[in-house]
């Protein structure tokens, strides 16, 4: 895939379910001074992924893999959504309309609006459509 | 090429006639030991009344224990006169259990190891070097003398000092060498140190501690040898009980020597061909120190196919020791079997956990925990969800048991040094 300036790296990491392990990766993000704009946790059967979208990428996925993580960067993409209701709505019917699939969303707002994080199937493609639209898409270089 | 052809080959009705004969003779000269004079008068059994090989199971088992209780001769059959060695194995606890050889017993123990050692090609020409333990253990002895009835070179090496053992191996052309894979592996790293890859060697013969077929790799592809498992038990005379053939696919056990059942070991039933349980021998031409139905404690079955080097039906690797089993909703499990199953899953670490529970309806569950390896991780849940899927079935597919799987962080299971404890049994009595 070429290098797309709205494809985002989304920090995964594997997570037991056991009390104290979501307070460690918070921990060892604060230590290294990094932000995390939005996260959430996905979990199955006494295991889930932590998804975390943060400032620096890189510094978290070193830190986390030297704390004895395990960590993988995931291409997401990020669009800015009217902070009214609504604006989730226009982004998914758009894409479902165009048969993209949404393998996973969440989203944060803010005091610079609402921000939805996606997780497609062909990133390429929906990256396309949502600019096409007039959309904003948050840019990779936001993220270092 | 065979070292007694007759013998490694023999056909199935010659072969049960004379482990017939043979056994009826074992049971004569048991009596000699008042244990068994006792056991077998007490349940009434007439040597005559062994007519079948199925008649064995009339016989009474001998376990480990009886051995000790009878330190230091009170299993031997036969003068202390007529016994030329003695050799002993260190127990974990206690006094030491003690085997006695005749002169007879010497020389029919050294011609099955001399099969062995010629079943893998080894000949008068080869330089053979022993680096094990040269002392009470069977290995170094047991080895010495069926190399030098095959007329190879013998270097009675011992173990320590490696630097020198890999000098001699350089300098003396060793082509041949026997010692435990635990040493096999720091030979390999010393050569390795050394700047040499040991060109003159190509069989290593590796026995005493089980090893796996990482293990085999690993060494053939560092000693530059043709690796090949070796079992033997002090209490059977020692090495050359059962080893492998150029197949590299399973052990020959010599069944004119040793009568093989493998049984249940919860149970003491008869288990056949492809069914894994314990290893039970009545060794058939044992002099000093005759026994009936040993229980060696050793995991392994019976191969069901025959072998294409024409010799005598195979057992299978051992997998473990009786010790370590479990019984989960009346199925036996190994830990070892759970160890191979995982090792052939490149998506998970090494190490593993076993706990075992009993839920609200009395029923076992047996938990696995395992660690994801991070190359593997995607970073995506449905990747994991699918992985925990696999080792489930694959578990399944192999101990015919449902297991629960839990992944867990790489580096978060416990590390053993030495004898690993990786089954945690929660279960109460019922
Ligand atoms: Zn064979």
């Amino acid at each position: 895939m070429a290098e797309n300036e709205f494809i985002i790296r989304q920090i995964s990491v594997f997570s037991e379910n056991r009390p104290g392990r979501l307070a460690a990766i918070a921990h060892a993000l604060e230590e290294e001074r990094v932000n995390i704009y939005a996260f959430s946790i996905a979990e199955a059967s006494g295991f889930g992924v932590v998804r975390a979208l943060v400032d620096q990428p890189e510094r978290a996925h070193a830190r986390l893999s030297r704390d004895g993580f395990n960590v993988a960067f995931t291409d997401v993409i990020a669009v800015r959504m009217r902070d009214e209701p609504g604006g989730l709505y226009e982004v998914a019917a758009m894409l479902g309309d165009a048969g993209i699939n949404i393998e996973y969303s969440y989203a944060y707002s803010g005091p610079a609006g609402a921000v939805l994080i996606l997780r497609v199937d062909r990133p390429e493609e929906a990256i396309n459509r949502i600019r096409s639209a007039g959309k904003e898409l948050l840019s990779s270089a936001a993220f270092h | 090429m065979y070292w007694d052809e007759r013998h490694e080959t023999m056909r199935p009705e010659e072969l049960e006639a004379l482990q017939i004969r043979r056994l009826r003779e074992t049971i004569e000269r048991v009596r000699h030991v008042p244990f068994y004079r006792d056991l077998l008068a007490h349940k009434g059994i007439r040597t005559e009344e062994i007519r079948t090989l199925d008649d064995v199971k009339k016989l009474p088992f001998t376990k480990k224990q009886d051995l000790r209780d009878g330190y230091p001769f009170g299993f031997f059959a036969v003068p202390l006169s007529q016994v030329v060695r003695i050799h002993t194995t260190s127990g974990t606890t206690g006094k030491p259990t003690v085997v006695g050889y005749t002169r007879g017993d010497i020389d029919r123990w050294s011609d099955l190891i001399a099969r062995n050692l010629t079943m893998i090609g080894l000949t008068e020409d080869d330089i053979f070097q022993n680096a094990v333990n040269m002392g009470m253990f069977t290995g170094g002895l047991g080895f010495h003398y069926g190399a030098e009835k095959v007329g190879m070179t013998v270097l009675p090496a011992g173990t320590g000092n490696t630097r020198r053992q890999i000098e001699m191996i350089d300098d003396f052309g060793v082509t041949a060498i026997h010692c435990t894979p635990s040493y096999a592996m720091h030979l390999a790293e010393v050569a390795e140190e050394m700047g040499t890859d040991l060109s003159t060697l190509r069989t290593g013969i590796f026995g005493a501690e089980p090893w796996s077929e990482t293990t085999r790799d690993d060494l053939e592809d560092r000693l530059g040898v043709t690796a090949y498992d070796s079992y033997g038990l002090s209490e059977l005379y020692g090495p050359g009980v059962a080893f492998e053939c150029p197949e590299q696919d399973g052990l020959h056990i010599w069944h004119d020597s040793y009568l093989v059942e493998i049984i249940d070991p919860a149970t003491g039933e008869p288990l056949g061909p492809g069914e894994r349980g314990e290893l039970v021998v009545t060794p058939l031409v044992k002099e000093a120190m005759p026994l009936l139905r040993y229980r060696t404690g050793d995991i392994t079955m019976l191969l069901e196919d025959d072998c294409p080097c024409g010799r005598t039906r195979r057992i299978a690797r051992f997998s473990g020791r009786v010790d370590d089993m479990l019984i989960i909703r009346g199925i036996n499990v190994f830990p070892s079997q759970i160890e191979h199953v995982l090792m052939a899953l490149p998506e998970v670490g090494d190490q593993f956990m076993v706990y075992v529970d009993r839920n609200e309806h009395h029923l076992d569950e047996m938990t696995i925990h395992v660690e994801v390896k991070r190359p593997y991780f995607s970073g995506e849940l449905a990747d994991l969800a699918r992985l925990q899927q696999k080792i489930v079935r694959t578990l399944r597919e192999s101990l015919e048991l449902r297991t629960a799987v839990q992944l867990v962080e790489p580096g978060s299971l416990p590390r053993f040094e030495g004898k690993a404890r990786r089954v945690v049994d929660r279960r109460t009595a019922v």
